[in-house]
């Protein structure tokens, strides 16, 4: 059978099983933008090229499965290198395809031409600058196998437009034998004498920690987690990247750690004997000043990625594999600490003495953006989905929101790309229709990529925004009244300008306002109803709220601020 | 395989160095995803040199001269790794090494420096392959201590151009090379 490169392209990716494209045509890309039409792969015609990244972004975080982005050449394909930056980050499989200038033409500086190849070398896990239509099949499938196995990430693939013009015989790669990867080798076998140390620096501890990552759910290893820990008691903490991966509301979960993390679970790291940690890679925003992060601890370092063991903290026992097969295998060895009452007695104190509060909101208002986060999260279907943008609001949605399974939690987190909220949420609501799903934003994040919401009504993707809007970069606006002396710079956005309601108006979408509690209610209960369109909410919320507790940056874990109603010398 | 020169087997380096053989997969931009992955990350490379290795078809071999103060080795070889046309990397102890670099040189020549000029390059085990009226070039294959003594005796006669590839190596017989990293 003879096809086009274009035609072979879009085969490729429905071989691969793809339901959906987020993307925006060009004038390289063109050629593939003809067998879509009779494709039965739905695409999103987005507005701007970064919001079909983060889209796709969204889609995979929500399902697990990867997300396809599709631009074309030059400045189409520079918009979406933030999300392809963001997805390095994070790990999340993408697959992002760039249309480029023609073969002939590439190195001439022709018009719309940019070597997105090398500008994406070092934020992809690999990309594909593909020379001839025969070899589209294997380009795509590998890159689909790249994306998806050991440790997921973003993989590129620049197609020339003549390539996509030429013919080529149909073929597909039968297996992960014919993609031609010799340097390829994602699956570690375990380590068994590794596994065994493992089991025994754990049997000779005392005050463990189960410290989990995003690479549990990227491992889909939540179950196993869940027998590990039920059965040896260890407590738990979840990163930013692994919300959802342990129920919060189980009695072992300790919350999130970190700079804004709950004191019970910082503490517990600064204090315990022994780290197990799955599939995270000791963030500075977790571990605060190096140096001073868990002083007694040993590690036990689960990773899929052999270069994050011993990257920022020596190990004593370094078990490369995914989550779960090393849960799997600790859980065959029987593997499990000493009695832990001692230790839990001392963590259910600091839970105790320590927990998440906030000032509740005058009747008159404004708001508290804890109280909108917990009222949404009481109104909302069980399962509700959560996205958010990068900033105060996020650390406010991961504390007080209640995450109880893996893919409810569509979150930026080691590049901190604000605007991710609104069109990841997008993607995660085409990933799982059947779900409600929120974004929660902030009002800087909002403006960046709001125009997603255009596609969303268009498209018939009926998410719900709750801008938290303070009128300001909220969280800069902490630092500088904590850090610089309340010398604000730059940091004012007036919260009426834009008029969020009508804009979301104009975008076809529904848009509420609340400064009130009462009017909170009501606005969440109307947004909770409304299932054909768009909602969009402006909370007006106190702008003087902080987010506690806090690690100042660069400080020890140790010296931790909790809520001023909680600090004992006040 | 030239005779050992009387400058000196000395197999020490100004800096604490390791060496790495990476075989890599002989496609484009293969070279800039290993320097691109060493200039991001903060690893200094001490030289570097590239040739078609063993099958010349599919793949080359970089050999690249680390300083490891500016990194763990084991941070490093785990980096390289993840680079997907990365197939092999050989880590060599300099201790472990049977190095060499070839030093090309091209040097004026008259009738007051002659004879002192074939004197360094006998001495040195080096060869002159090519000459007119007024100049000589020569050729040193020899351990980059060697081809440093080389370059310092040069350094006395005006009028030289000198090149240098870089440093390849082998582990030495019968001392076993470190494992790579992924099979830890």
């Amino acid at each position: 059978m003879e096809l086009t490169g274009a035609q072979a392209l879009i085969k490729s990716l429905e071989t691969e099983g793809v339901e959906v494209i987020f993307g925006l045509p060009g004038g390289a890309i063109l050629p593939v933008y003809d067998p879509i039409l009779d494709s039965p792969i739905r695409h999103i015609l987005v507005r701007h090229e970064q919001g079909a990244g983060h889209m796709a972004e969204g889609y995979a975080l929500a399902t697990g499965r990867p997300g396809v982005a599709m631009v074309t050449s030059g400045q189409g394909a520079t918009n979406i290198v933030t999300p392809i930056a963001n997805a390095h980050m994070d790990s999340t499989p993408l697959v992002v395809v760039t249309g480029q200038v023609a073969r002939a033409a590439i190195g001439t500086d022709a018009f719309q031409e940019c070597d997105i190849t090398g500008i994406t070398m070092g934020i992809t896990k690999h990309n594909f600058l593909v020379s001839s239509p025969s070899e589209i099949p294997r380009a795509i499938a590998a890159a689909f196998h790249i994306a998806t196995t050991g440790r997921p990430g973003p993989v590129l693939v620049d197609l020339p437009k003549d390539v996509a013009q030429s013919t080529m015989e149909w073929w597909y790669p039968a297996g992960v034998e014919e993609l031609d990867l010799p340097g390829y080798r994602p699956i570690p076998e375990i380590d068994e004498a590794a596994l065994e140390r493992a089991a025994a620096v754990l049997a000779a501890s005392e005050r463990p920690v189960l410290y989990v990552g995003g690479g549990v759910l990227k491992a889909r290893a939540h179950e196993q987690l869940r027998a590990f820990a039920e059965r040896t008691r260890i407590p738990v903490v979840t990163t930013l990247m692994a919300r959802g991966a342990f129920p919060d509301s189980h009695e072992l979960a300790l919350g999130m750690p970190g700079m804004h993390g709950t004191y019970a679970a910082v503490t517990a790291l600064q204090r315990a004997d022994l780290l197990l940690a799955l599939g995270t890679r000791f963030d500075d925003r977790v571990t605060g000043r190096v140096s001073t992060f868990a002083p007694g601890a040993r590690v036990i370092h689960v990773d899929i990625d052999a270069a994050e063991i011993n990257k920022i903290r020596r190990v004593e026992v370094a078990l490369r594999a995914d989550a779960a097969s090393a849960l799997e295998a600790l859980e065959a060895l029987g593997a499990a600490p000493a009695n832990l009452d001692v230790w839990w007695k001392e963590i259910r104190t600091w839970q105790e003495s320590y927990p998440l509060v906030y000032d509740p909101p005058a009747e008159a208002g404004p708001l508290r953006p804890q109280h909108v986060i917990e009222s949404i999260h009481a109104a909302s279907p069980e399962g509700t989905v959560v996205a958010a943008g990068v900033g105060q609001h996020q650390m406010w949605a991961s504390q007080f929101w209640r995450f109880e399974e893996p893919g409810t939690w569509i979150n930026s987190g080691g590049a901190g790309t604000m605007g991710f909220g609104v069109p990841a949420a997008i993607g995660a609501k085409v990933g799982r229709p059947e779900r409600t799903v929120w974004c929660i934003d902030g009002d800087g994040c909002f403006q960046m990529t709001a125009q997603e919401l255009t596609t969303a009504r268009a498209e018939g993707i009926p998410i719900k925004v709750a801008i938290l809007n303070n009128a300001y970069l909220g969280m800069v606006r902490q630092w500088q009244e904590m850090f610089y002396e309340e010398r604000y710079s730059e940091v004012y956005l007036n919260a009426d300008l834009p008029d969020y309601v009508k804009w979301a108006e104009a975008m076809g979408c529904v848009g509420l306002r609340a400064r009130t509690p009462d009017e909170m209610r009501a606005a969440i209960e109307e947004a909770n109803a409304i299932n054909d369109v768009p909602v969009v909410v402006d909370f007006r919320t106190d702008t003087a709220e902080k987010v506690f507790p806090m690690v100042a940056a660069g400080a020890s874990n140790d010296d931790i601020m909790v809520h001023p109603s909680q600090r004992r010398d006040a | 395989m030239s005779p050992e020169p009387f400058l000196g087997d000395v197999e020490h380096s100004p800096v604490r160095h390791h060496i790495l053989s990476v075989l890599v997969e002989n496609k484009a931009g293969v070279l800039a995803r290993v320097a691109g992955l060493f200039a991001r990350r903060g690893f200094n490379i001490y030289s570097l040199a590239v040739a078609p290795a063993e099958s010349h078809e599919r793949f080359s071999r970089i050999t690249i001269v680390v300083d490891a103060e500016t990194a763990p080795l084991e941070q490093v070889l785990g980096q390289l790794h993840k680079l997907v046309n990365v197939v092999d990397i050989g880590d060599i102890s300099p201790e472990d090494a049977v190095e060499r670099e070839l030093l090309l040189a091209t040097i004026a020549t008259d009738v007051d420096n002659r004879t002192t000029l074939l004197d360094v390059i006998g001495a040195a085990n080096a060869s002159i392959i090519d000459v007119d009226a007024h100049h000589v070039t020569v050729v040193l294959a020899a351990t980059p201590a060697g081809c440093d003594a080389f370059e310092r005796a040069l350094e006395a006669h005006p009028g030289v151009e000198l090149h240098r590839t870089g440093r390849v190596a082998v582990p030495r017989l019968g001392v076993p090379t470190h494992e790579p990293a992924r099979s830890r």
